[in-house]
């Protein structure tokens, strides 16, 4: 009640309008998270209804929302529809007072865009709602939330998304968060706290990241951060949807939707974060955050959503010495012994001599004696027999391992694999009675890869284990039509061979624990890493992008270095023309392009193009000078053009005159002793007029002696010029 | 009825989710929730009381089963069981017993003056089981002609009666049921007064220029210490703010408000302060039959340094607080688990109140984010490395057992009474037989 009569205080005092505008709170819940992450397993069950200390973990998001004062939740089912929709209805959820559950059912939807854009088609949204999948797990109040949101939506209606961040560092190490997910790189206006930057796939990036220059123009202080998580809590504007629709390619929420709105500066849509501190929210990515949230609730850190509270449908559990929760029916030997932070379902029997610790045991398991279970996920109906020994393992339901079994860390055991007595599964293996799949085209977008994943279902009773291992062994050589199957002597099952990373990744997503000789080899290698950047440090880094510690450079400062890069941009550009005779229009489009992207004048691309020329010229070989002013009066006389394009006023030529000078100076010392010669050559080239160089010698007057270096020298030029321009008149 | 069943299952939710938090608030919406159970409840025309404390006990059995901890569910339950009990037999003494008095009433007389001894504890003893009604001292002293004379009708199910006065019967049932909820509005309206009541004797116990130290925040202190207050006594407070969930800032802020000297201290402090305080005064979650306490975390430690320092230990308690079953601490303090003992001496009757389950927990442990910002700690909770099990725990219970010895004085509704006459007032309160709210439990 208390976060309900909160939820209406969210809206006192908005004005009546408002009021009546807001009816229900909404809510969509994508039962499907468009994924692979934890196949095997969910090529026979829906991740959603995998339990999580033996609770389904849809029914934490529900009973979350339905905390959270969500009225209405529609539940989005695509994989395994079916299994998703019967467990609803025979759950208590349907008919709730004031939390209404209404399932979406569609078979052809491959992502979570797509999912949005049927949800949109259904017209079932009527204003603002909260987005999450159905394995969040959280305590958060949404009031807070919600009510920034609202406010900032009346403020400007290009707010349209509201994203809810935690604060967690990533390892070091391994550069992944606690959850397994790997880094996450955010630039947030601290201020605002309004989304500038989203990157979750930093690895690639080598340890860089480019952040927009716009950003830092626009803003006075950005915070850009490494420590944050992104719960996958979003709380939308209905527009949102409107957005998916439009943009028909978006297809991951924050890969293309995010990332999307925050590249595309037309329509100015807007996503803000919300901080949460004290309450809990995180989302089930792969086995490593499964292990981590397990281990979060039973340390109870999802208070209420814990196993002792009944907070939805879960079997009375109790909580005993050293957070040990065992359920009423559990039959334990008395020389058992049950290690602290351990879940005990009900009606499970535990011989004698079994040692269990920081483990979750589901309902209904028979678990022999002298078997050693640490760390372990055992699901419902499992048998295991005597002097067995399990580490860091899921085990799900009905399967049975014959005696003295072992599973080594990180194994995956899917539902009814039967592992053979005295064989160990190798660690990281995941062992299921299906086949798996033909390796489908290894698009870096692993959702897309899913495609088959509704109509796979669960196999049929017909399609019994021995008939798979059947087909199997007829695909494959005759030497294994044995009965000994590759899970030991009497067991069923087949060994997946590893995904993608290989066995080098497997690590990093497993359950298990990060092996301490892994650590110590990956800091190694990345120490030895760090070495070579350091050392090839001083190369300037790919255009456009800037090592993030210099984020934190003056303003100023960046803008020369903008220019620099820009500089280099436009010389690379000229270059290519020069060599691969390019029309001088297309330079042109390519440099104004550039200035664009780099937010400089015509005056800049001027003088940078200038630049270019002058390095061209004395990049062509010569001997004596006078070579050089040849090789700079054929290139000015092939280019002109093109530099006389951005030279639209008196104003640029001085800026190129000035930039000649500097060059003259600094980068192309062998320019100074013929600074006339080549200002003769502009001048009579009409490159430059006349007027331009008298300003330019006017504005130098002034100047210190040391920089009237080269007035000095072009004074006969000008005193010629004077006169020219008197004869004239 | 669907009416009343969604009305229920709203109320088990909240429950389940621990929604409702407070003894007072949970005691006030568990009568309020029978009441309109009651109400809406169509009785059968023989044996409407069996019929109606078999419903109730059907509901309050979910109730109980619905948070186990929130110890006033049951109470209330108890209570509300009671109230029918009392009703029925009032109401059959008054049809009866005008006829039958007269008769036996010479017999009675005999009794209570003594002449018997050994007939008058039979028919003592008689009278209580029949009658369901447990020897309390009212009992013993005032009700005695009335409940003994019921056995008879009330022990047949009121049929002797029903077939006689069938034209009685009608007007009988809605009696029942009307003097039933009549009584339990008086249940509701005596929750919410308690705070007067308890508060009335503030005066008596609170002197000038005294210094009162109080843990936490309750409802009942800060009206007790107002009520004195109000009386024009001048008197200093220290406030204990009562880690994690600081109510004690709360308290102070309203203490001042009210123009009390209020001092804030940390938890820590209240042995170095104790020396100085005159009386410590806090609130109950529940009271025990022994008279141990059910407290918010923190306050045994409050007793054991009061007991240090000879400073008087009064808990202020409301009558429904207390609950009718022993409780014994048996795990070390590290745990802060509670256990119930399996059974319950009471009188000579064995009352067993969680007769299969001979431990059970009743400390809730609240979310550890009470503590710790769950963001700021997520590094040391990095399951990923290491042995797999975390490293860093955090506990949050959120009571505490103080043991009755030292307590030295309760203060209810009814007045003050010593830890060791709290198993009196049980007999006020409940009856024998519902103390077990679980039906079946021995089959």
């Amino acid at each position: 009640m208390v976060a309900k009569k909160g939820g209406n205080r969210g809206v006192v005092g908005e004005d009546a309008e408002e009021e009546l505008k807001r009816d229900r709170l909404q809510a969509i819940l994508l039962a499907d998270s468009f994924a692979t992450k934890f196949r095997p397993i969910t090529l026979e069950r829906p991740k959603v209804l995998l339990p999580l200390v033996n609770v389904p973990m849809i029914d934490y998001t529900l009973a979350w929302l339905e905390s959270a004062g969500v009225e209405e939740v529609f539940v989005f089912c695509c994989a395994h529809s079916k299994q998703v929709i019967d467990y609803l209805k025979n759950s208590k959820w349907f008919g709730q007072p004031n939390f209404s559950v209404s399932t979406i059912e569609s078979h052809n939807s491959m992502s979570a865009g797509d999912a949005l854009r049927l949800i949109y088609e259904r017209h079932v949204i009527s204003g603002d709602f909260i987005l999450v999948t159905g394995d969040t797990v959280s305590n958060m109040p949404l009031t807070l939330a919600l009510k920034e949101h609202k406010e900032r939506r009346r403020k400007d209606n290009n707010a349209v998304m509201t994203i809810v961040i935690t604060q967690s560092k990533p390892s070091s190490i391994t550069n992944q968060s606690r959850l397994g997910m790997e880094e996450l790189f955010m630039a947030i206006d601290p201020d605002t706290k309004q989304l500038l930057y989203y990157e979750d796939k930093a690895n690639d990036l080598k340890g860089t990241i480019s952040l927009d220059k716009g950003l830092l123009m626009d803003k006075t202080s950005i915070s850009l951060h490494n420590d944050k998580q992104d719960c996958y809590i979003d709380i939308c504007s209905p527009e949102v949807l409107s957005l998916f629709t439009d943009n028909f390619d978006y297809q991951h929420l924050r890969r293309h939707f995010v990332k999307g709105l925050l590249v595309d500066d037309i329509m100015g849509y807007k996503i803000f974060t919300h901080e949460i501190h004290s309450s809990y929210a995180a989302r089930i990515d792969n086995y490593r955050g499964y292990d981590t949230i397990s281990k979060d609730i039973i340390q109870r850190w999802t208070y209420p959503l814990v196993p002792d509270v009944q907070f939805f449908g879960n079997c009375a559990t109790k909580l005993e010495r050293r957070g040990m929760y065992r359920a009423s029916e559990v039959g334990l030997s008395r020389s058992a012994q049950i290690g602290p932070f351990t879940v005990i379902g009900n009606g499970t029997s535990i011989g004698s001599n079994t040692e269990i610790s920081d483990s979750v045991v589901g309902e209904g398991c028979i678990i022999g004696s002298n078997v050693s279970i640490e760390g372990c996920y055992i699901w419902n109906n499992v048998t295991i027999e005597d002097g067995c020994k399990l580490k860091h393992a899921i085990v799900c339901d009905g399967v049975i391992m014959k005696s003295g079994a072992g599973l080594e860390p990180g194994v995956v055991l899917s539902f009814k694999v039967v592992v053979g007595q005295q064989f160990t599964v190798p660690a990281y293996s995941k062992v299921s009675l299906l086949q798996q799949p033909v390796k489908q085209d290894s698009d870096e977008e692993l959702e897309y890869a899913d495609n088959s994943r509704g109509v796979i279902g669960i196999p049929s009773n017909s399609n019994t284990p021995e008939k798979l291992n059947q087909q199997f062994s007829t695909k494959l050589s005759d030497s294994h039509r044995q009965t000994v199957s590759e899970v030991g002597n009497g067991g069923v099952g087949f060994i997946w061979s590893l995904g993608e990373g290989g066995h080098e990744e497997e690590w990093r997503h497993s359950v298990a624990p990060i092996p301490a000789d892994r650590l110590v080899e990956i800091s190694k290698t990345a120490t030895d890493e760090l070495e070579i950047s350091n050392r090839d440090g001083n190369v300037l880094p790919p255009s456009g992008e800037l090592e993030p510690d210099s984020v934190d450079n003056d303003s100023d400062e960046d803008i020369r270095d903008d220019y620099a890069y820009f500089e280099k941009e436009v010389e690379a550009t000229f270059l290519r023309a020069v060599h691969e005779n390019v029309t001088e229009d297309h330079v042109i489009l390519e440099v104004n392009s550039l200035r664009l992207s780099y937010n400089l004048t015509s005056t800049d691309c001027a003088s940078a193009l200038f630049y270019s020329m002058m390095k061209l010229a004395l990049d062509t070989p010569h001997d004596t000078p006078g070579e050089l002013v040849k090789n700079f009066a054929t290139a000015i006389t092939k280019w002109q053009k093109l530099l006389k394009y951005y030279l639209t006023s008196i104003d640029e030529e001085i800026e190129v005159i000035l930039k000649f000078e500097e060059m003259c100076l600094e980068s192309t010392k062998e320019y100074s002793p013929l600074f006339v010669q080549v200002l003769h050559l502009l001048y009579d080239k009409d490159v430059i007029q006349e007027e331009a160089i008298l300003n330019w010698a006017a504005e130098k007057e002034e100047a210190d002696e040391s920089d009237k270096l080269f007035l000095k020298q072009a004074e006969k030029f000008i005193q010629w010029l004077n006169e020219a321009s008197e004869e004239e008149d | 009825m669907p009416d009343v069943n969604s009305l229920v299952n709203e109320f088990l939710i909240k429950l389940k989710k621990r929604k409702i938090e407070g003894s007072k608030a949970t005691a006030k919406l568990t009568a309020e929730l029978l009441r309109s159970f009651i109400s809406q409840k169509r009785l059968p025309h023989t044996n409407q009381a069996g019929a109606l404390i078999d419903a109730v006990k059907a509901v309050g059995e979910e109730l109980i089963d619905a948070n186990p901890v929130e110890l006033a569910v049951g109470n209330i339950v108890r209570r509300v069981l009671h109230i029918i009990r009392e009703e029925d037999l009032s109401l059959t003494t008054a049809a009866v017993g005008g006829l039958s008095l007269s008769a036996e009433s010479d017999n009675e007389d005999d009794v209570d003056q003594g002449d018997h001894p050994a007939l008058s504890a039979a028919a003592v003893a008689a009278a209580a089981r029949s009658t369901l009604r447990p020897p309390s001292l009212q009992t013993l002293l005032e009700d005695m002609p009335h409940s003994t004379a019921v056995p008879q009708p009330s022990s047949s199910g009121g049929d002797s009666e029903g077939k006689s006065k069938s034209a009685d019967k009608n007007s009988m049932t809605r009696k029942l049921k009307h003097n039933v909820i009549e009584a339990v509005n008086e249940l509701i309206q005596d929750i919410s007064t308690c705070h007067e009541l308890i508060a009335e004797q503030a005066v008596e116990h609170i002197h000038q220029n005294e210094v009162i130290l109080t843990l936490g925040s309750s409802r009942t202190v800060t009206e007790f210490l107002c009520a004195a207050k109000e009386k024009k006594r001048s008197f200093r407070v220290f406030v204990a703010e009562g880690a994690p969930r600081y109510q004690g800032h709360a308290l102070a802020k309203e203490l001042a408000a009210r123009g009390l000297q209020t001092t804030v201290i940390t938890d820590s402090a209240v042995f170095a302060m104790i020396s100085r305080v005159n009386m410590v005064i806090v609130g109950a979650h529940a009271v025990m039959a022994n008279g141990g306490v059910i407290a918010p975390v923190g306050l045994n430690m409050v007793a054991l340094a009061a007991q240090r320092h000879a400073v008087p230990f009064v808990v202020l308690a409301w009558g429904s607080q207390v609950l009718p079953c022993y409780v014994v601490l048996l795990c070390n303090q590290a745990e802060l688990t509670i256990s119930i003992e399996k059974m319950l001496a009471y009188g000579n009757i064995l009352c067993p109140l969680y007769p299969h389950n001979p431990e059970v927990l009743l400390n809730e442990l609240k979310s550890p984010s009470e503590l710790l910002d769950f963001g700021e700690f997520s590094d040391c909770l990095d399951f990923g490395c290491g042995s797999g099990s975390p490293l860093l725990h955090v506990v949050n219970p959120a009571f505490d057992y103080v043991p009755p010895n030292l307590v030295s004085l309760f203060i209810t509704d009814t007045g003050g009474h010593n830890p060791s006459y709290m198993y009196r007032l049980l007999a006020d309160y409940y009856s024998a037989d519902d103390l077990v709210v679980r039906r079946r439990s021995t089959s």
